[in-house]
């Protein structure tokens, strides 16, 4: 049942249809013009209880054309790479350009920021999976997950798998390509006791499948993840330290690289404007970025605006070392790009790290929060308030599960709070940190 | 334009480019109902959707987007297989069919029910939005809200303008007999503003729209409102004290913060996790879950609401189907496979972000009906408190019943008195309980303005929300301030 994909045919193909839609964006009128297109396939399974829930298959694909007419900026987009819907969306493009006001920052990045350097950095290894194949990794993660004393029953487990090519080329004659690969497995299960359900999962996700955690671990971490909330009570109101576990440290590193991004700086939308140079952090704390690193997640040698990426130094010894721009944003800034757009690629944290044990010790009192929600921070301000779930801690060790309760503070403060990083680093994602400690936040519960 | 005549338009539309009729479909279906199939749909899927983005007094930014395909599927049981894909021609529903098909090799061969046209009442009018204005008018209107907004308050920095519009076209056929069409067009306006004052910024914002033609929007004069409404939120932010923190009565304005209601109850009665007992409502049916009083509906018939629905995406007509009437729990809301699992019947909550998606319960207009309290005796039976008037993004574990949500805009209530106003605050509670503690309902439910997208499994689609002015005895307050 699996499709058939060859990635460098349909490189190739992409390759070919981008060069046209720039070629005839010039011909129709277009002073500049820049294309990115895309083909992804993949498969996507889920069993619940032991039993298949769905297999689906993806086939996607899109492009899109931006153009410039002087500096009027016109877009179009469509979910068909075919050449009759390339003509379209190009003539649509300059169509709209038409309306669109007169914006000196507009255009390409600058010709000579290209990229040239074009290493293959081996973030595309496609996994030759059946779909029995696929069903039975996950049935084996769920198994092992109800397997566990306590699970009452499973919210499922879903195994995906995917690769794709994406393209980008500009009227500068630059064109750049990329094969990637995704493959994922997690599981979600549920467990009750007196005072009702609780459900937590976990996963694990990777560009190379030999990477990726055995399905049982996946399984038995979630089990873990989910018992471990049994009998959850709510925290006391109080100031407190709070320790954020890795993935949740990563959304604060997400929430500062927001407030860094030149989008928000220009339409002054941070709470970090004019912030260039300040100390932000302690001393001892640094973020970088390694965007050529070998086979990891987000590598790529080429931004969205085909300018060379390059490591970036964004925090040095706590303080604001560089925005993170675009060519757009930095025109509009007075600044130089930073090779960012379309966002960070592999943020890596620069400072000692610590056993959670000692930042438990050095906490004392306090909440670990392994879950947020809502959409709690204000990215003008940095005021932040979320709900959380997670752990109480008392002289240094984890007492009883709490839940229902919210964390607040503002993101300038938290950040100047820093007073531990965790050695327990999780590098699923793009961004690899481990937890964090903020040494005071508002905790409100009961 | 009867339904029978959208019907026409939209084979036309979706079929006639790849060669196919509506008679067609039946070949197409037959690949999707294999061996031991016991129901399958085709959805086909076309949408136009255009952006118009003002930034300093120019429109920096415009988008013009086509997608389209067909999502075919095929069900066994509790399985499903699903494929799709972006050209629709007699080759595509083949391979696609025989893919959803191959979830299950063995059993019996079902043959389509007989095609019969699904003829629903029309809840909004089935035109193109976008070409009601002509581009002119459309910058006409960005420019008319930057004006607006620069000119209410020196304090104002930044102004920006969204002008956004997609009209969709669907068709489904299902293997039941369903022949169903549907045109859907969908407009919205927003203002975004950053007031300044003495080193401090903040963040104002309003909009709306709904299913009917961007020329409404010019006609009712929203890029002015949406710019005053805009500019007064980021003025009152500026005067924001720090946020209580603990536990306290709270009082909701009347509109959108029925995005509580959302969260709290609605996510939790959708068919899918009542069937798999993973929501902290199975198995409550005609049991107390909320205070009396309290009656909620998830309503798709609301003429021309973002939320509304002519029928969804498995050609079922929409419907008003109260959830849960004088706080006893009296409905879910239904898909087919969930229905037909849980021996219940459809109630037009089957939604799909796309043909690249598969349909789920989903919320259409989700509201609380009114009650008999006058608004300022609500106010004024708090001695202290907190009164949400807006909310940026809410969440809910439907497993656990905890839910969450962000006040853009709040204020103090002190001896039955609004008195300041405070920074965003998150509140934080659980569904069954916080609906438990509902103990005054206003007499002044309204409508939101039409802002409002839903999201799960990834799948975001448009919904409406409403209530009356709301007291909650006691929900926990995630501020600062001790």
């Amino acid at each position: 049942m699996t499709q058939a994909f060859d990635a460098e045919a349909q490189q190739a193909l992409l390759e070919s249809r981008a060069r046209q839609a720039v070629e005839l964006a010039g011909k129709l009128g277009a002073d500049a013009c820049e294309v990115g297109a895309s083909v992804d396939q993949g498969v996507g399974v889920s069993v619940r209880e032991g039993e298949v829930e769905t297999v689906e298959l993806s086939r996607d694909q899109g492009i899109a054309v931006t153009v410039y007419v002087g500096r009027r900026k016109g877009s179009a987009s469509s979910s068909d790479a075919g050449e009759a819907s390339i003509r379209s969306v190009v003539e649509k493009a300059i169509a709209i350009a038409r309306y669109t006001g007169e914006d000196p920052a507009a255009g390409l990045a600058d010709a000579e920021l290209m990229a040239t350097r074009l290493p293959d950095l081996e973030v595309h290894h496609p996994w030759p999976l059946s779909t029995e194949e696929a069903i039975a990794l996950a049935q084996a993660c769920e198994a092992a997950g109800r397997a566990r004393p306590g699970i009452k029953s499973s919210d499922g487990a879903s195994l995906s798998s995917g690769e794709g090519v994406r393209v980008y080329a500009n009227s500068h004659g630059f064109l750049g390509s990329q094969r990637g690969s995704r493959h994922s497995l997690s599981c979600m299960l549920i467990a009750e006791d007196a005072a009702g359900m609780q459900r937590d999962y976990d996963f694990t996700t990777a560009r190379d499948p030999r990477q990726l955690l055995a399905p049982e671990r996946v399984g038995e971490s979630a089990a873990e993840r989910t018992l471990r909330r049994l009998g959850a009570r709510r925290p006391a109101t109080g100031r407190l330290p709070v320790l954020f576990d890795p993935n949740l440290a990563a959304g604060l590193v997400g929430s500062l690289m927001g407030g860094i991004a030149g989008g928000a700086l220009f339409r002054q939308a941070s709470f970090l404007c004019d912030r260039l140079g300040d100390a932000l952090f302690p001393e001892w704390f640094g973020l970088s970025e390694r965007p050529m690193e070998v086979g990891a997640m987000a590598s790529s040698p080429f931004d969205n605006d085909g300018v060379q990426t390059r490591d970036n130094v964004f925090i040095d010894q706590g303080r604001l070392a560089s925005y993170m721009l675009s060519a757009y944003s930095a025109r509009r800034l007075g600044m130089q790009t930073t090779a960012n757009a379309g966002g960070a690629r592999n943020l890596r944290i620069d400072a000692p790290l610590t056993p959670r044990d000692e930042l438990l010790s050095r906490m004392g009192r306090g909440v670990v929060v392994t879950e947020l929600m809502g959409q709690g921070v204000n990215a003008v301000t940095g005021d932040y308030s979320r709900g959380a779930a997670g752990f109480w801690v008392e002289d240094g060790e984890i007492q009883y599960p709490v839940e229902e309760f919210t964390i607040a503070g503002n993101l300038e403060a938290m950040f100047r709070g820093l007073a531990g990083i965790g050695s327990d680093t999780d590098t699923r994602g793009s961004i690899h940190t481990g937890s964090w400690l903020i040494d005071e936040m508002t905790v409100a519960g009961s | 334009m009867t339904r029978h005549a959208q019907l026409d338009e939209a084979a036309g539309i979706l079929l006639a480019p790849g060669g196919l009729s509506l008679e067609d479909l039946e070949s197409g279906l037959g690949h999707a109902l294999g061996p031991g199939i016991d129901y399958a749909d085709l959805y086909f899927q076309r949408s136009w959707h255009e952006g118009w983005v003002l930034e300093d007094g120019e429109v920096k930014e415009a988008s013009y987007s086509i997608d389209g395909g067909v999502g075919v599927r095929s069900l066994a049981g509790e399985k499903t297989g699903f494929a799709y894909s972006n050209q629709i021609t007699a080759d595509a529903l083949a391979e696609t069919g025989r893919t959803a098909a191959g979830i299950v090799r063995h059993g019996s061969r079902l043959t389509a029910g007989v095609p019969v046209a699904v003829a629903p009442a029309a809840r909004y009018a089935g035109v193109d939005p976008l070409s009601g204005l002509s581009a002119e008018e459309k910058v006409a209107m960005l420019k008319a809200a930057d004006r607006a907004a620069r000119a209410a308050d020196p304090a104002v920095s930044q102004v920006s303008a969204s002008l956004s519009g997609v009209h969709e076209v669907v068709l489904v056929r299902g293997s039941d007999g369903t022949l169903a069409a549907d045109i859907r067009p969908l407009v919205r306006f927003n203002v975004s503003v950053i007031a300044v004052r003495d080193g401090r910024r903040e963040r104002g914002s309003a909009g709306g729209g709904g299913r009917y033609p961007m020329s409404r929007l010019r006609d009712e004069g929203v890029a002015e409102r949406y710019a005053k409404e805009a500019v007064r939120q980021a003025l009152v932010n500026l005067e924001a004290v720090d946020a209580p923190a603990g536990q306290l009565p709270v009082v909701l304005a009347p509109g959108w913060p029925g995005i509580l209601l959302h969260e709290a109850v609605g996510h939790g009665l959708e068919g899918d996790f009542n069937r798999k007992g993973s929501s902290a409502f199975a198995g409550r049916m005609g049991q107390r879950v909320a205070a009396p009083g309290v009656t909620v509906v998830d309503d798709a018939t609301l003429a021309d609401r973002r939320g509304s629905l002519s029928v969804d995406d498995e050609g079922t007509p929409g419907q008003a189907t109260t959830l849960i009437e004088d706080g006893i729990l009296t409905g879910y809301m239904q898909d087919k496979l969930n229905a037909r699992l849980m021996g219940m019947a459809p109630t037009g909550n089957a939604r799909r972000e796309s043909f690249a998606h598969l349909p789920m319960p989903r919320m259409t207009n989700t509201l609380m009906l009114a009650g008999q309290d006058d608004p300022t005796d609500i106010i004024r039976s708090v001695r202290r408190g907190l009164f949400a008037v807006s909310f940026g993004g809410g969440q809910v574990d439907i497993t656990s019943g905890k839910f969450v949500f962000s006040a853009s805009e709040a204020y103090l209530i002190e001896d039955g008195r609004i008195t300041a106003p405070v920074k965003g605050a998150t509140l934080i509670g659980n569904g069954p309980e916080a609906m438990g503690r509902v103990s005054m309902i206003g007499h002044d439910m309204e409508l939101d303005t039409g802002i409002g997208v839903c999201g799960k499994e990834g799948q975001g689609v448009p919904v409406g929300v409403g209530q009356p002015t709301l007291k909650l005895d006691e929900l926990t307050v995630g501020g600062t301030a001790s």
